[in-house]
This record gives structure tokens, C-alpha cells and sequence, in this order.
């Protein structure tokens, strides 16, 4: 965890103050909408269908016990008792009034959460792995550079209304748990022949209205080059990405106009101008960012501790077990997923009550740290594996043990029409038939592995590009439809989903997925070739088949 | 951004004027009065692009009051009663059409 | 529409000349780029003060070779939304060490004051009334700084290493 300090503290103090002038500025009307539009993006607020939306940053997805019980209390006090984690790492409240945020952002800036870059044309959250820290086999921890990088993104005077939105994910093991390939610039952290700890820097990657895999600009950056490095890309896209059309604003645009070359030469130019600069790291800086985060004192724990041998004997425990619980770094520990993707339930939405529940366990259990995962699950990442009965117990009676993590029936899903004014068709009914569907915990591990990315509009914030099985609401003659992909991926192998065919009608569209998924189990080599394999090995063919031949 | 003003104004039937309340983000309603409503009922009906283009009008320079204010289509039943008339402006007016967590036993 | 200088509202000294209008004889003027790239020389030659509004989508290389000899440069924001001019701003103060006054032009609002100040704009052509007379409060809003321009303000960074530094050099 990293622990705010007196600058950081008043750093947000002091955009909350000057949040709370704008709004009163606008409700005023001095201030048109106009002029307020972007400054209220700027921190985290959308007008959506029937409300505002507040979209509160979690960097790198990490919180402590303290800061998810203030998310629950704003969700009681200034919202309707919950709120919904996102495919970035954030949390969403969808029923805010714009009078009250400055109150909201004052009670939540006591614990060090802010909504500073959230939304606009500026740098957004950096995300990682929810799982970084822990993870075997990592080269380090990324968070502290995604620290350095949000301190570095943050309010900076250079960048704050570039063309269009920036996103920065960052991974430091060898499987990419944070889709860096389909985002704006990607880091993947590793060491270099000599042993220097430094990044491959991959640029232009993003979804929505044309998808692209991002590309290697450079394949090594050392560590003291980060800052001055994405600072050349961004002072380069700034100047001349896209302005006249926002479809073709986001970088992505400009490094496939110009080709990959041709940018990585721009941005070299510009970098070998400054690199030498007061953005170098030099190791003190570094280290002083890396002492500022905590580890938990672990224990020596045995690997096999007694309290698992007995509850090895209850059929759903195990269930649970070898779902949600992962080898942690650590021997004798466990990370933990907690699945908030309930049969029935909207994808990613947990109550104030889930939310104290599971800060209070986090205290318990896992050092008083939480984790929030892009694929809209949250994680307890220092379980001792002693404790995972009494965790399990506690989970279940409020609703957070579903066996589901990285089933077909754990679905990511963008809020769609039901809350989004962008979106044509709604995308969470969608994900909750399909829960019921596959509510059988012994069918949904049978088919195994399987993502399924639902998003409302083209702007693909449930990432439907790189889902296993994608689906894409569209809007014909006033009715839902929804276009379906197969065979994307968004890991170290990242790839687009292809389409199988004609869009089906929002009543056709479980159907359509059981149809996949049951050509996939009648065509796969073996029981444990993964859905997304088959697709890779025989292609959208046998499949498209198999759906369409009646429709 | 084009204004709402300048894009082109489209009537495929009874339509109506709606927006977002500033202060709160509540869903609002252009009435005939000059003013804005939570009721749909009481929103102002036009039929005619010149219509529609006044009404908007009116309702965008109310910018303290008002965000975003655009024309939606509504459907009048026999006996006059007015409903939203497409799915968007159902949600907008009736809210989600999901179940919410907690979720029923 | 007022300017802003040194944290509050000042006499403008220099006079916009628009394109193809006849220049006064001296006296301080500001001239359109493509006004002052026809003839450069010339126009430094006159009696009186130059400067020059340079547009946001044009490198501002293209003007390097007269900077020392410029009393003003303005840069402009055709909507306060787009940021080019940010960039513009710190290339000619940081990279080009130029130290006239740089002037921002265009939709220029209260809550883009700290941001321009910090990429080393030093003059303002605020659009509302209200908001230059509120420039120096507004100037105020921000005391920790996460990055470094050429602002000469201390990083929190590099603050906290002050500390570090202050604090083991006591013990």
C-alpha cells in the first residue's frame, strides 16, 4: 500500500477546494455548460440517462480497509447504496447530484481517494494487475512505477486537454494480467541483458470504434528514461494528434497514419532533445517512492496447513478453493477473488453492506489491503491459507463466494443503456440471463476458461473486442441487436474477436451464446483445450455454423 | 461540439423536448409554460421541425438550469396519455430495467 | 477584454494590427505570423516593440531565428479545450530560452490560469472580466506540484528528498 504523505494529501485538498468553486460557479451561472463540461470531466463526472455519474479513481487498483468503507459511505450518503467497479480499475456512482460532489469529494479526500482524470482529454488512471505485489514471478512491483507515473500524470499543466483520452497499463510478469497491449502506451517492465530494470514501451493500442493492438516503440526504457520517454510521446501527440474529429483523435490514429516508424522517429527526436532533464529518476527518487510502500510482515506458514486438510472434506469449499484462490508469492499465503458476478447480479456492482463486509475481512484477513481487478472482481491479496475456511464462511453470507472467477458466467459488462446516454442497447440483462444460463457450477467448469465482454455501444468499455466471446449492442430500427465476436484475447497474445455473423435480436442472444458453447464442447481436442484455443485452431467456421443454421 | 441548435432537427411524430435537471441530474421536461417539469404529462408537444427548433430553443438558453436538453420521441395512446417513445426514454423515465442488487430471495 | 500582467489587469501596450492594415509608424504592435514571416526584417526594423500571434498548429521552430529580438510572443487557444499551445509554451521557454513575454491568447478562462503559468506564460488575454480581476487568487490555488517545467517550482519530489536530506543531516 502506498501511503499518502502530507504533499499528496494536499494536493487533493486543494482540487477539491477548487471543484467545489466550479460548481458553484456553474450552478451560479457564471459558469456556462459549455465551459463546465470539461472541468467537470476533468474530475470524474458524466451526465448519464437519469443522473450524474462519479467516477472515483483507484489507482492501480489498490485500496485499504479504511477507503473501501468510505467508498460504502459515500454510496449511503450521497448515492443509493452501492456502486459498480469498472473494466479501469475505478468506481462508478450513478446517482449523484452535482450540488453534493464537493462534499462527497471532501469526505473521500480524508482517507487520500480523489477523482482527479477520471474522464476528459488528459491521462487517466495507470492500471496494473491486481494482482502486483504478490504474484509469483514477478520482476518487481509495477505499482511503484504506476505511482511515479500518476504523480507524474497528474494535473500536468502540459497535457491536461490533449486530443482525446490517454490510458496507461503497466505489467511486470511475463502473462499480462493488464491487457497492456490495448492501451494507449503499455509497459511491460522487465530486465534488460545487463540485468537494468526497464520497459518495453508499446504505443497506440485501444478499443472502441476502430480497435488496434498496440505496437513496440521501443523495446527497452530504462527505468531513469520513463518519465522523459512517455513525455516525448505525449508532447508529440499533443501537437499533432487528430482535433477535428473525435473518432480519429486517440493516438492510436496517429502512429497508424504515420506508422510505427515513422512516430517511434518523432518521438526519439523529441526525447534525444530532453532527455537529460529533471524527469530523469535517479535511484533516490526511486527509492523514496518504493519506501512509501508497505508490505505486510508475513509469517512462516506451512504450505499444507491443517485447518485446509479438514475443510478439504466440504464439496463447496473445494469448490470455492480451486476457483477463486491463487498461488500467492509467499509461502503458506493465498490471493483471494472475490466474485461479483452473483447469478442474476449486474457484472461488478457490490452494496454498501458487501463493501464494509469485505473491509472488515480485509482488516481480518489480508493485512487491510483490497484489490480492484479490470475484470470487475475485487481480490484480498495476503490471505493466510489457514484462514481461507473462516474467509470462505464469510464471503458466502454476503453474497461474494460465487465459484464463477474465469467462467463463462464471470462477465464483464459495461453499464449499456440502462444507465449509459452513449450506448444503443442495454448490456446487463444480457450478462444476467446468461448467468442464469450457466448458473450449473459443474457445466460452467466443464466448459472452463471462458471471458465474455459485453459492451452497450461501440465505445467498448466492456473491452467486448478482446473477450473471448464478444458482444456488441447496436441499434437497428429502434430495436436492441447485438453483433457477436468469438476468439478474442487480451493478454501477452492479444487479438480481435471476429465477427460470426448477422447481429441477433437482444431475445436471441443467450441462445446464441449456449449454441457456441456447445460447439465448442462437441469440438474441442481435449477437455482442457480452452474455449479461445479451439476458436485459434478451427477458426469462426464450425462455429458460425452451428449458430446460424436455424437463423 | 455542435450546439443542439445547429444540428439538424428531425420530427417523426408527436415529440417533446427533454433534459437534465443542473443542480441534481434529475430528468426533466420541457413544458409549454416556459419552464420544466419532472412529469412527463406535462410535457409540451410539437409536431412541426419549427416547432421543435423554438421549443429547443428556449429550453437551451435556460444553460442554469438545464443540461443537454434534446428532442425525443413520445407515443400518445388513445385518450391522450403520453409515453416515452423508445426504449431510452423509458429507462429515462421509469429508471433501470434491471434487478439491483441486493437481489430478490 | 482585459489583459493580465504580473498577476493583475494592465494596460495593453501593444496595439493588434490585422492583416493588410497599414502599420502606425511606431509604437509597440502585434502582428499575425504569416504577417511577420513576409518580411521579418523589415518589420524589426521599425521604431517601436514587436510581437508576434503565432498559430497553435505550427511548430514554432519556424520562429526560433527571431526570438531574442521579439518583445512578445502570443500563442493562442482557439477553444480553451485545445492544448497545443502548452506544448508551444514550454518549447519556447525551456528548449529556446526565450524570455520575452509570452502571451496567451484566445478562450482564455480562469481555471486554465495555474496550468498556463506553469508552462511559462506570463501574460494574459482573459476573456471575462470576473476572471482577471480573480487572477491572483486563482494563481494561488495550487502549492504542491507534481511535475517539473521550467516554472523553477520544487517538485513534491524533490521536496520530500529535501526533507530526507534535512532530517538525517540534524540527526
Amino acid at each position: 500500500m502506498y501511503a499518502y504523505d502530507e504533499l499528496d494529501r494536499t494536493l487533493i485538498n486543494e482540487r477539491v477546494e477548487e471543484f467545489r468553486d466550479q460548481v458553484k460557479r456553474r450552478l451560479s451561472g457564471e459558469l456556462t455548460e459549455d465551459e463546465f463540461k470539461m472541468l467537470r470531466l476533468q474530475n470524474g463526472v458524466y451526465l448519464q440517462l437519469h443522473a450524474y455519474m462519479f467516477r472515483v479513481a483507484i489507482p492501480y487498483g489498490t485500496l485499504s480497509s479504511k477507503q473501501l468503507r468510505r467508498l460504502a459511505h459515500v454510496a449511503r450518503r450521497y448515492d443509493r447504496g452501492y456502486g459498480h467497479f469498472t473494466t479501469r480499475q475505478n468506481i462508478q456512482f450513478n446517482w449523484i447530484k452535482l450540488a453534493e460532489l464537493p462534499d462527497a469529494l471532501a469526505d473521500l479526500a480524508e482517507v487520500g481517494i480523489h477523482a482527479m482524470q477520471t474522464s476528459g482529454n488528459n491521462t487517466r488512471n495507470v492500471t496494473s494487475d491486481q494482482w502486483a505485489g504478490v504474484a509469483p514471478g514477478e520482476i518487481e512491483d509495477p505499482r511503484i512505477w504506476s505511482e511515479l507515473l500518476r504523480q507524474y500524470t497528474t494535473l500536468h499543466p502540459e497535457f491536461s486537454f490533449l486530443p482525446r483520452k490517454f490510458k496507461f497499463a503497466i505489467t511486470a510478469s511475463a502473462h499480462d494480467r493488464a491487457a497492456i497491449k490495448v492501451h494507449d502506451i503499455g509497459l511491460r517492465l522487465h530486465k534488460n541483458a545487463q540485468g537494468e530494470t526497464g520497459f518495453e514501451v508499446l504505443v497506440g493500442g485501444g478499443l472502441g470504434r476502430t480497435p488496434f493492438i498496440g505496437k513496440t516503440i521501443k523495446p527497452f526504457v530504462p527505468g531513469r528514461d520513463l518519465l522523459s520517454y512517455v513525455e516525448a510521446i505525449l508532447r508529440v501527440y499533443n501537437q499533432y494528434g487528430r482535433r477535428d474529429n473525435i473518432y480519429k483523435a486517440r493516438i492510436k490514429i496517429l502512429v497508424h497514419e504515420l506508422g510505427i516508424e515513422k512516430f517511434a522517429a518523432e518521438v526519439e527526436d523529441e526525447w534525444l532533445a530532453m532527455r537529460d532533464s529533471a524527469l530523469t529518476l535517479d535511484d533516490a527518487v526511486v527509492e523514496e517512492i518504493r519506501s512509501r510502500f508497505s508490505y505486510p510482515a508475513y509469517q512462516k506458514l506451512p504450505h499444507m496447513p491443517e485447518e485446509l486438510k479438514q475443510a478439504a472434506h466440504d464439496p463447496l469449499f473445494e469448490r470455492w478453493r480451486k476457483n477463486s484462490v491463487f498461488t500467492h508469492k509467499v509461502q503458506g499465503y493465498a490471493i483471494v477473488t472475490l466474485s461479483l458476478k452473483p447469478v442474476g447480479g449486474p457484472p461488478g456492482d457490490a452494496t454498501a453492506e458487501q463493501m464494509d463486509a469485505v473491509a472488515d475481512l480485509a482488516d481480518k484477513y489480508s493485512f487491510g489491503e483490497i484489490r480492484v481487478g479490470h475484470e470487475q472482481n475485487l481480490a484480498l491479496p495476503h490471505v493466510a491459507k489457514r484462514d481461507l475456511p473462516a474467509l470462505w464462511k464469510a464471503l458466502d453470507k454476503v453474497g461474494l463466494a460465487t465459484p464463477n472467477v474465469n467462467l463463462v458466467s464471470d462477465i464483464i459488462a459495461c453499464p449499456g443503456l440502462d444507465y449509459c446516454s452513449l450506448a444503443n442497447a442495454r448490456s446487463i440483462p444480457i450478462a444476467q440471463e446468461l448467468t442464469r444460463r450457466f448458473a450449473n457450477h459443474d457445466t460452467a467448469d466443464l466448459i472452463g476458461r471462458l471471458h465474455i465482454n459485453i459492451s452497450g455501444c461501440i465505445n467498448a468499455c466492456g473491452h467486448h473486442h478482446v473477450g473471448h466471446i464478444g458482444i456488441l449492442g447496436v441499434e437497428k430500427n429502434g430495436e436492441e441487436f447485438y453483433q457477436i465476436t468469438i476468439g478474442g484475447r487480451a493478454d501477452e497474445n492479444a487479438e480481435l474477436g471476429v465477427l460470426i455473423g448477422p447481429a441477433v435480436p437482444y431475445g436471441e442472444v443467450a441462445d446464441v451464446v449456449e449454441d457456441i458453447v456447445e460447439a465448442y464442447l462437441a469440438l474441442r481436442a481435449r477437455p482442457d483445450e480452452l474455449f479461445v484455443d479451439t476458436v485459434k485452431r478451427l477458426g469462426v467456421e464450425p462455429f458460425r455454423e452451428r449458430v446460424y443454421a436455424t437463423r | 461540439m455542435t450546439s443542439p441548435l445547429e444540428q439538424k432537427i428531425r420530427i417523426a411524430g408527436p415529440s417533446i423536448v427533454t433534459a437534465n435537471r443542473t443542480s441534481d441530474g434529475v430528468v426533466i421536461y420541457r413544458t409549454a409554460a416556459n419552464g420544466w417539469s419532472t412529469s412527463l404529462p406535462d410535457a409540451a408537444i410539437v409536431r412541426t421541425v419549427e416547432e421543435a427548433r423554438a421549443l429547443l430553443a428556449e429550453s437551451v438558453a435556460d444553460d442554469v438550469g438545464a443540461v443537454g436538453p434534446y428532442i425525443a420521441p413520445v407515443e400518445i395512446k388513445d385518450g391522450g396519455k403520453v409515453k416515452p417513445g423508445n426504449l431510452r426514454e423509458h429507462i429515462r423515465l421509469k429508471g433501470v430495467t434491471i434487478d439491483l442488487l441486493p437481489l430478490p430471495a | 477584454m482585459p489583459l493580465v500582467k504580473n498577476g493583475k489587469i494592465a494596460t495593453d501596450g501593444f496595439a493588434h494590427v490585422p492583416d493588410g492594415a497599414e502599420l502606425p509608424g511606431d509604437g509597440a504592435i502585434l502582428v499575425t505570423a504569416a504577417r511577420f514571416l513576409e518580411d521579418p526584417e523589415a518589420l524589426l526594423r521599425r521604431a517601436g516593440k514587436l510581437g508576434v500571434i503565432w498559430p497553435n498548429n505550427r511548430d514554432v521552430d519556424d520562429l526560433v531565428p527571431w526570438l531574442g529580438r521579439l518583445s512578445v510572443v502570443a500563442l493562442v487557444f482557439p477553444t480553451f479545450r485545445d492544448g497545443r499551445a502548452y506544448s508551444q509554451a514550454r518549447l519556447l521557454r525551456e528548449r529556446y530560452g526565450y524570455d520575452g513575454e509570452l502571451r496567451a491568447a484566445g478562450q482564455v478562462l480562469r481555471d486554465q490560469f495555474v496550468f498556463m503559468l506553469r508552462a511559462g506564460f506570463d501574460a494574459f488575454e482573459v476573456r471575462k472580466e470576473s476572471d482577471a480581476e480573480a487572477f491572483a487568487d486563482t494563481a494561488k490555488r495550487y502549492s504542491v506540484f507534481y511535475q517539473p517545467t521550467g516554472d523553477g517550482r520544487v517538485t513534491a519530489l524533490h521536496r520530500r528528498m529535501q526533507q530526507r536530506h534535512s532530517e538525517s543531516a540534524g540527526q
